[in-house]
C-alpha cells in the first residue's frame, strides 16, 4: 500500500440539499483518497444517492463544499465535473435504451483531446474485462439483461478515464453470479488506481471490497471506520443499518 | 363498379405528385419540429413564423443575388442563428418548468415575429422566382420540373438530418440527450449546448423550407399559420419526437389530401387531416407509425 497523498481527491465538506422541504442530506462530510475504494452504507433512504449526485454535479447542495483535487465543484453543472474525471454509475443504470453497446460507451469516449488509438485502446480494455459486451456490441442497450446493463454503466464510466467512479448499488437485483463479477470489477479499478464511492445495502461485500467505511443515518454521517475494524456483525452496523 | 370507373387515372397520378412533394416539405417542417419536441419537450409554436422568416431571407438574399441556391443557404444559416438565439433568451431560462410556460414563450415568439414581418416587409405578398421555371408534360399537364426537385432536396435535407443523427459524434450526444438528459450530462455531454444546436438546427430546416416552398405560394407574414397547424397534426399522428414517423405521416396525409381534392375542394380537403388526427388522437394516442423506432 502507498502511503496516503496529503490532499484528497474527493473532499465533501458539510454539504445541505433540500427536495422541496424536505431535508435530504445534513451536512454530509467525507473523503476519498486517491485510488481509494470507500463504502458509504445505510438504510434506504438517508441520503446515499443523493450524496453521489451532489459529487457528480446533479444535484447542487444549497450550503457545503464539494472539492475534486482541491478545486471547488460545488456549482459546476455535471457534464463539466464529468469532463474532470468523476464517472457516475446510477442505481437505475440508465443505459441509453435505443442508443448501441457502443453508442453508449462513445458519450463518454468522444471528448477532445483523445486520439483515435486512444479511443481504440480504451474500448478494447472495456472488452476484455467485459467480453459479453464485446459480443453485443451492435445491440441496443435498452435489450441488454440487468447484469449486462450493469456492466455496460460501469464500462461506460471507464470510457471517461475517471479518476473516481461513484457507484450506486451496482449489485441490487442482480444473480450471485453477476455480484461476484461486479465484485471483481471494483479490484480491478482499484488496481488500477480509481478511486470508488461505493453506495450498497450488501454489507459483507461493501466490507470486504473497501478500505474505509462511513455509515450514514438521516442525513449526516454517523459513524466512520476503517474497513477492517468492523465486521457484518458489529454492533454498529447492526445499530445503524439493523443486519 | 361504377365508382371505380369515375376515378381519373391521369388526375390520379398528377395527384399523387402533388402529394408527396407537399408531403415532402411538410416533412421538412414537421422534422423539424419533432426534433425540438422530441429532445426538450419544448412544443415550438414559434415554428411556422421560423419558416415565414427563412422564406423572407430567402427573397431579400434573392434580391441582392439574384441566386435562389445563395438565399437558401443563407436563409437556412441566418434563421438558425435565429434560433439559437429564441432558444437562449426565451426558452433555456423556462426548462424543466411546466412545459405550459413554453408553450406560451413560443406562442409569444410567434406574435412578435408575425407582427415583425408585418412591420418590416408589409401586407403585400412577396414572391421568390424559381431557379428554373422548365416544364416536362404529363398527360395533358405541364408539370413543373421545380416542383419535383423541391421534393429531391426536401428530401436530401432530411436525409443529411438522420445521416448527421445515426453517425457521427454529434448525433450520438443528440440521441444520448433525447432518451436520458440528466445521465447524457452526467456522461461530459454538454448538453446545454447541444439543446441550443438542435433547436437551431430545427430553425434552419423551417428557414430551408420556407425558400423553397415561396415559390409556389407567395411570401407574407402569416404563411407559416397553415404549415405549422398541418405540421403539428403531422408530428401527432407520426408519433410525439418520432422523426421516422412525422416523415411517414407528413407524406400520408399530404397524399390523403390531394386524393380528396379530386372530389372536394381543395379548402375542403383539408378536412382530411383533421379526421386523420381525430382518429388517431382516439385510436391510436401514441400516433399512428409509432412502433417504427427512431
Amino acid at each position: 500500500m502507498s502511503l496516503p497523498p496529503a490532499a484528497p481527491l474527493l473532499e465533501v465538506e458539510e454539504i445541505h440539499t433540500y427536495y422541496g422541504k424536505s431535508h435530504i442530506l445534513d451536512g454530509v462530510s467525507l473523503e476519498v483518497g486517491r485510488g481509494e475504494v470507500v463504502g458509504l452504507l445505510g438504510r434506504n433512504g438517508v441520503g446515499k444517492s443523493t450524496t453521489l449526485k451532489a459529487v457528480a454535479g446533479l444535484v447542487h447542495p444549497s450550503r457545503g463544499e464539494v472539492r475534486f483535487e482541491g478545486r471547488s465543484i460545488t456549482r459546476s453543472p455535471a457534464h463539466r465535473v464529468a469532463r474532470l474525471g468523476i464517472g457516475y454509475v446510477p442505481e437505475e443504470r440508465r443505459i441509453f435504451p435505443l442508443l448501441t453497446v457502443v453508442e453508449n460507451l462513445r458519450t463518454g469516449l468522444d471528448r477532445q483531446g483523445v486520439t483515435t488509438a486512444r479511443k481504440k485502446e480504451l474500448l478494447e480494455k472495456v472488452y476484455a474485462y467485459f467480453p459479453v459486451l464485446a459480443e453485443r456490441r451492435g445491440q441496443a442497450g435498452g435489450t441488454l439483461s440487468g447484469g449486462e446493463q450493469q456492466m455496460l454503466a460501469i464500462a461506460r464510466a471507464m470510457m471517461l478515464e475517471p479518476k473516481i467512479i461513484l457507484l450506486d448499488e451496482p449489485t441490487e437485483g442482480l444473480m450471485p453470479r453477476m455480484v461476484s463479477q461486479i465484485r471483481e470489477i471494483i479490484n480491478v479499478l482499484h488496481r488500477e488506481r480509481v478511486a470508488v464511492l461505493l453506495v450498497e445495502q450488501n454489507v459483507p461485500l461493501t466490507l470486504e471490497a473497501s478500505q474505509r467505511i462511513y455509515i450514514l443515518e438521516k442525513g449526516v454521517v454517523r459513524h466512520h471506520a476503517p474497513a477492517a475494524e468492523l465486521q457484518v456483525n458489529d454492533a454498529v452496523i447492526h445499530q445503524y443499518l439493523g443486519v | 363498379m361504377a365508382f371505380l370507373q369515375t376515378i381519373p387515372f391521369d388526375q390520379l397520378l398528377i395527384q399523387t405528385i402533388n402529394g408527396i412533394v407537399t408531403g415532402m416539405i411538410l416533412a421538412l417542417v414537421a422534422s423539424g419540429l419533432t426534433l425540438i419536441f422530441g429532445i426538450m419537450d419544448v412544443v415550438n409554436f414559434a415554428h411556422g413564423e421560423l419558416f415565414m422568416l427563412g422564406a423572407y431571407v430567402g427573397v431579400i438574399v434573392l434580391a441582392a443575388t439574384g441566386d435562389f441556391w445563395i438565399a437558401l443557404v443563407a436563409a437556412s444559416l441566418i434563421i438558425a442563428l435565429l434560433g439559437a438565439a429564441i432558444y437562449l433568451m426565451t426558452l433555456r431560462p423556462l426548462l424543466g418548468r411546466d412545459p405550459l410556460t413554453t408553450i406560451l414563450a413560443t406562442f409569444g415568439v410567434s406574435l412578435v415575429l408575425q407582427n415583425y414581418a408585418l412591420w418590416q416587409f408589409g401586407p403585400v405578398a412577396r414572391k421568390i422566382q424559381e431557379p428554373f421555371t422548365g416544364h416536362f408534360t404529363i398527360f395533358y399537364l405541364d408539370y413543373p420540373w421545380y416542383r419535383l426537385v423541391i421534393a429531391l432536396l426536401a428530401a436530401a435535407i432530411i436525409g443529411a438530418l438522420w445521416l448527421f443523427l445515426k453517425f457521427g459524434t454529434y448525433g450520438i450526444w443528440i440521441r444520448a440527450t433525447t432518451q436520458d438528459r440528466v445521465m447524457a450530462q452526467a456522461m461530459g455531454i454538454p448538453v446545454p449546448w447541444v439543446l441550443t444546436v438542435v433547436f437551431a438546427i430545427g430553425a434552419g430546416m423551417a428557414g430551408a423550407s420556407g425558400v423553397l416552398f415561396g415559390p409556389l405560394v407567395g411570401v407574407n407574414h402569416t404563411m407559416g399559420l397553415d404549415w405549422i397547424l398541418k405540421a403539428f397534426i403531422v408530428v401527432v399522428v407520426g408519433g410525439m419526437g418520432n422523426l421516422a414517423g412525422s416523415i411517414a405521416a407528413a407524406i400520408f396525409i399530404s397524399l390523403l389530401e390531394a386524393y380528396a381534392a379530386l372530389w372536394v375542394s381543395p379548402a375542403q380537403a383539408i378536412i382530411v387531416s383533421f379526421v386523420v388526427l381525430i382518429l388517431t388522437l382516439l385510436f391510436r394516442p401514441t400516433g399512428l407509425f409509432a412502433s417504427t423506432p427512431r
